[in-house]
């Protein structure tokens, strides 16, 4: 549709004193992809997602986001008013805990209906409408939409942690090992689900994953990341299929022999 | 070495220091530039204790001049002890006029409610708060609320509101009931009840707004629009009372419940004394000379009553004469 | 018949004059004079000095009195009117190292220069009630010696020799100290706004605070690096004058808390500084405010901040007493509207709640009330 990228990253780095957070990560995220960006604890990844989601502001280099009228945006530039209002709309952050996500007091309607009234959707009737929509669409029963997200089980208020971030319909959305934590059973429900939902709304995405199973049934796009750096990228399937750097190798063998 | 107590303690017109009341001043016009936007000041401690009306006492001491005319109430009444106390202070310390009289004061010191009688331009509404923040029961940092204010981010407002709705099936806030001001800030109405709201839009006074012990000074200037926070489809409504005023049978005015005995006897009667006893001597008032048995005699009777309301005996109460409630 | 609550001004008179008369009690016991109450009562004098802000031992006694030994309501008393006062500049900082000692414990070393002095101390007293004080009899003057004046440097001075404690907190170059009682507070706040909060805190409060670091909540283990009470020197700045004018002299307690550290992201490994000072004697309060200090520089030293005195905005909105007490206070005061609108509100949900619950019963109900 588009022959523009929604998000363009140049040469960021951040740096924790003399230690390197993640250092020269370029690349481009295309409307509708997911990206995976896969690596062992302590890679980068996660500063490398803090960094784009301007939680956390890079040391060097730039990242633009095409704004909604076309324009692309240098976000480390933006007014944090600026950013928090596009956190709350065009964007999403899928937090691996997710308690970190919702509010754990709030009923599971209002966890979804906040970003709505937060754009100025004044409406109940029409807000708890959307809520229940939403909760059916990431199969919460509608009947569980006045109990709060502590009466949940893991899976379902990651379920709800989904919805309340796609209800203001957002292009991109940030994930941080959305299956993390979760039974084997679950993770593969929430999978099904995340993928389904990103294909119907044409969702682009960034996944940071150590599962390389999730960023194989996820994501079109990969980069590997070590010690900070982007060792390979390419399409998910090629990087898994035939993994040209040795760290990748080693990755892939180590985790596929399992 | 012997201290001689009346020599040491002598005290500026209206108890502050002109540097202090110059300080605060420029803190209320600041508010009335940012009409709902909560100034930090300075507060001193008062000689009467915080979350006692310090912060409107200071607001009061800061603007207060030789011709000024003062009015104190405390749940609407003239007479109740803190308002008593804060009036008495005043004829001390700035030895001005004080009336109960709302059309007449020039100043009128509040706690809980805003009179009956409409207030007209010229005259400063100034309100005691306790909680100036509006999202501390949501968020306790003042760092984080701050931010919020300013970034606008009133979401989670909101979302209270549609709790209480999901709960209770109503918006279950009845007093401090968090308004916009002039289309920017979300403000705390101090703890009024919801009913004196509407009263606060474009008003022609001039509402000024203290808190204390929290140190913060904020203004709505006349005829600013206050907004009450609601949804389209859950309007905020006041409160209604399905009778009159057992004394002076108005209606549409705010009532407290007065017990009369321990079988579960009670009345209601305004909480806003002026109102109540001007009512109920002016002469055009229905009630004058022969009082009507039951209560709203002569009135628009358009309110149901639901509960039957105590007879009234003819004779005025007298001042001075009542008691603690029976 | 009910007639309207009245005399409000009558009944607060009536209630005062018999506060006058309680606070008199028993006119056969003779008044009790405001230099006995400075002579006698010096540590509850020196209490309401420093956390009512105010250096004056006849105030703070005659406070004392009016408030019937009620010492958070003599600060108070203190407070209104110390705010009334004009400002006519700011002495200089007072220099501790030359303090006039009269007592100066250290728990690091044994021996240092200067020695260690006990002063009058409750320690090491057996508390066992003595029946001759209430015998009222005489009691022998202290034995005095003369001794040279001798230099008694501070325990963090020595530690710094060796660059094992943090250097004493600087400010940035164009800092000028606060005053809590002139600015509003904000958070986060700088440390000399945070001590000045300490120093006037609540000592129940701080010391409650403080005795929860001990126990593991923020731990900080601290040392007494050194306590020291004794009178310093108020000089100030004119302008009009070459040097420094001596305005007199103020007693003080200083407590510097020497706390381990192993060193963080931020800072280096080496001993920490936390620091407290009130007017008067009060160990108790200056080494509480100490371990707050230290605790509540979690951030600045990157240490989490897990516990309840690290937390800037609650440690410091809540430790001051006058506020406290007001605010608690205050729900004495008539709340008639807002209970009203609540009884309205809990009474209309009541009636819905047995119209669901119990739908013939309220119909009923409906009808013998029309």
């Amino acid at each position: 549709m588009t022959d523009e990228p929604l998000l363009r990253v140049s040469a960021l780095s951040k740096f924790y004193g003399s230690r390197v957070g993640c250092d020269n990560v370029s690349f481009d995220l295309w409307p509708g992809e997911v990206l995976a960006v896969v690596g062992e604890s302590g890679s980068g990844k996660t500063t490398l997602l803090n960094c784009l989601s301007t939680r956390l502001l890079p040391s060097s280099g730039t990242a633009s986001y095409r704004m909604r009228d076309g324009q692309f945006r240098e976000l480390y530039r933006m007014s944090e008013a600026e950013r928090r209002f596009l956190m709350r709309t065009d964007w999403g952050f899928v937090h691996q805990n997710p308690a970190d996500g919702l509010r754990m007091t709030v009923s599971a309607g209002a966890n979804v209906g906040e970003r709505l009234m937060a754009v100025g959707d004044r409406h109940y009737g029409k807000i708890r409408a959307t809520a229940v929509d939403w909760l059916s669409r990431v199969e919460i029963d509608e009947d569980r939409i006045d109990d709060e997200p502590r009466a949940f089980s893991g899976g379902m208020r990651q379920r709800l942690q989904i919805a309340r971030n796609l209800v203001t319909g957002p292009r991109l959305v940030f994930m941080d090992e959305p299956t993390g934590g979760l039974d084997v059973s679950v993770q593969a429900r929430l999978l099904d689900l995340l993928r389904g939902l990103v294909t119907d709304l044409g969702l682009a995405a960034i996944v940071v994953t150590h599962d390389l199973a999730v960023a194989r049934l996820l994501s079109q796009r990969m980069m590997v990341m070590k010690d900070g750096r982007v060792v390979e990228s390419g399409l998910t399937d090629r990087v898994l299929d035939d993994p040209r750097a040795p760290y990748t190798q080693l990755l892939v063998s180590s985790i596929l022999q399992v | 070495m012997t201290a001689q107590p009346k020599d040491i303690a002598t005290y500026n017109f209206a108890y502050l220091d002109e540097q202090t009341k110059r300080m605060i001043r420029r803190a209320i016009l600041k508010g009335i530039a940012i009409p709902g936007y909560q100034v930090p000041f300075a507060s001193r401690e008062m000689p009467m204790p915080y979350g006692w009306g310090t912060g409107g006492v200071q607001v009061t001491a800061s603007i207060i001049g030789p011709g000024d005319v003062l009015k104190v109430i405390d749940q609407g009444a003239d007479d109740t002890t803190n308002a008593v106390s804060i009036r008495a202070f005043f004829k001390k310390v700035a030895n001005v006029a004080v009336t109960t009289d709302t059309a007449s004061a020039t100043i009128i010191q509040t706690r809980h409610r805003i009179p009956e009688h409409p207030l007209t331009a010229g005259q400063v509404l100034v309100y005691q708060v306790p909680i100036p923040e509006p999202l501390r029961f949501l968020e306790p940092r003042e760092t984080e609320t701050r931010k919020m204010h300013a970034l606008e981010e009133y979401g989670l407002m909101h979302v209270k509101l549609y709790e209480d709705i999901a709960k209770h099936g109503r918006i279950a806030t009845t007093y401090a009931y968090p308004v916009k001001v002039e289309g920017r800030y979300v403000m705390d109405p101090s703890p009024t009840p919801k009913f004196d709201n509407p009263k606060m839009h474009r008003s022609p006074a001039l509402q000024l707004f203290g808190a204390g012990r929290e140190k913060r000074i904020y203004a709505v200037p006349p005829f600013t629009e206050v907004v009450s926070l609601d949804f389209e489809d859950h309007p905020f409504e006041v409160q209604t009372f399905d009778q009159p005023c057992a004394l002076c049978a108005a209606e549409n005015v705010y009532l407290d419940e007065v017990i009369l005995d321990d079988h579960g006897g009670h009345m209601f009667v305004c909480s806003d004394t002026d109102h109540c006893e001007k009512r109920r001597n002016a002469p055009t008032s229905p009630l004058w000379g022969g009082r009507a048995e039951g209560a709203g005699g002569g009135l628009d009777q358009s309110t149901p009553h639901s509960t039957p309301t105590p007879a009234l005996r003819a004779d005025p109460p007298h001042k001075g004469e009542g008691k603690e409630k029976q | 018949m009910y007639v309207a609550v009245k005399g409000g001004e009558a009944a607060i008179a009536n209630a005062h004059s018999l506060l006058a008369d309680r606070r008199r009690g028993d006119r056969s016991v003779p008044a009790l004079r405001l230099d006995q109450i400075v002579e006698q009562l010096a540590l509850g004098v020196d209490r309401v000095m420093s956390e009512g802000s105010l250096y004056d031992r006849e105030l703070a006694a005659l406070a004392i009195a009016q408030a019937r030994g009620d010492l958070i309501e003599a600060i108070f008393l203190v407070r209104a009117y110390r705010t009334t006062l004009p400002r006519f500049g700011y002495t200089k900082p007072i220099d501790t190292d030359n303090m006039l000692v009269e007592r100066r414990v250290s728990a690091t070393y044994k021996d240092l220069p200067g020695g260690q002095l006990l002063g009058p101390t409750f320690d090491y007293t057996h508390r066992l009630l003595d029946p001759e004080l209430a015998a009222g009899g005489d009691v022998a003057e202290p034995l005095q010696r003369e001794t040279e004046a001798q230099a008694m440097p501070r325990v963090s001075a020595i530690l710094a020799r060796e660059g094992l404690i943090e250097p004493d907190g600087e400010m940035p170059q164009d800092h000028i100290p606060g005053d809590i009682t002139r600015e509003p507070l904000e958070f986060p706040m700088a440390r000399d706004i945070r001590l000045q909060a300490l120093s006037r805190g609540d000592e129940g409060f701080l010391l409650a605070l403080g005795y929860s670091t001990q126990r593991g909540y923020a731990r900080n283990h601290p040392f007494v690096g050194e306590i020291r009470i004794g009178e310093v020197e108020l000089e100030l700045d004119v302008p009009e004058l070459p040097f420094a004018v001596p305005l007199g002299t103020v007693r003080v307690t200083e407590c510097q808390m020497v706390n381990q550290f192993k060193g963080s992201a931020k800072a280096p490994p080496q001993f920490t500084r936390g620091y407290g000072l009130v007017f008067g004697q009060s160990e108790r309060k200056a080494m509480a405010m100490a371990l707050c200090d230290r605790a509540l520089r979690a951030t600045e030293l990157g240490e989490d901040v897990t516990a309840a005195a690290q937390d800037e905005e609650f440690v410091i909105s809540h430790s001051d007493n006058v506020q406290a007490t007001g605010f608690v206070e205050h729900l004495k005061l008539p709340h008639y509207v807002d209970f009203q609108a609540e009884l309205d509100l809990v009474r209309r949900m009541r009636a819905e709640y047995d119209a669901r619950e119990n739908p013939v019963k309220a119909e009923e109900k409906r009808e013998a009330a029309e």
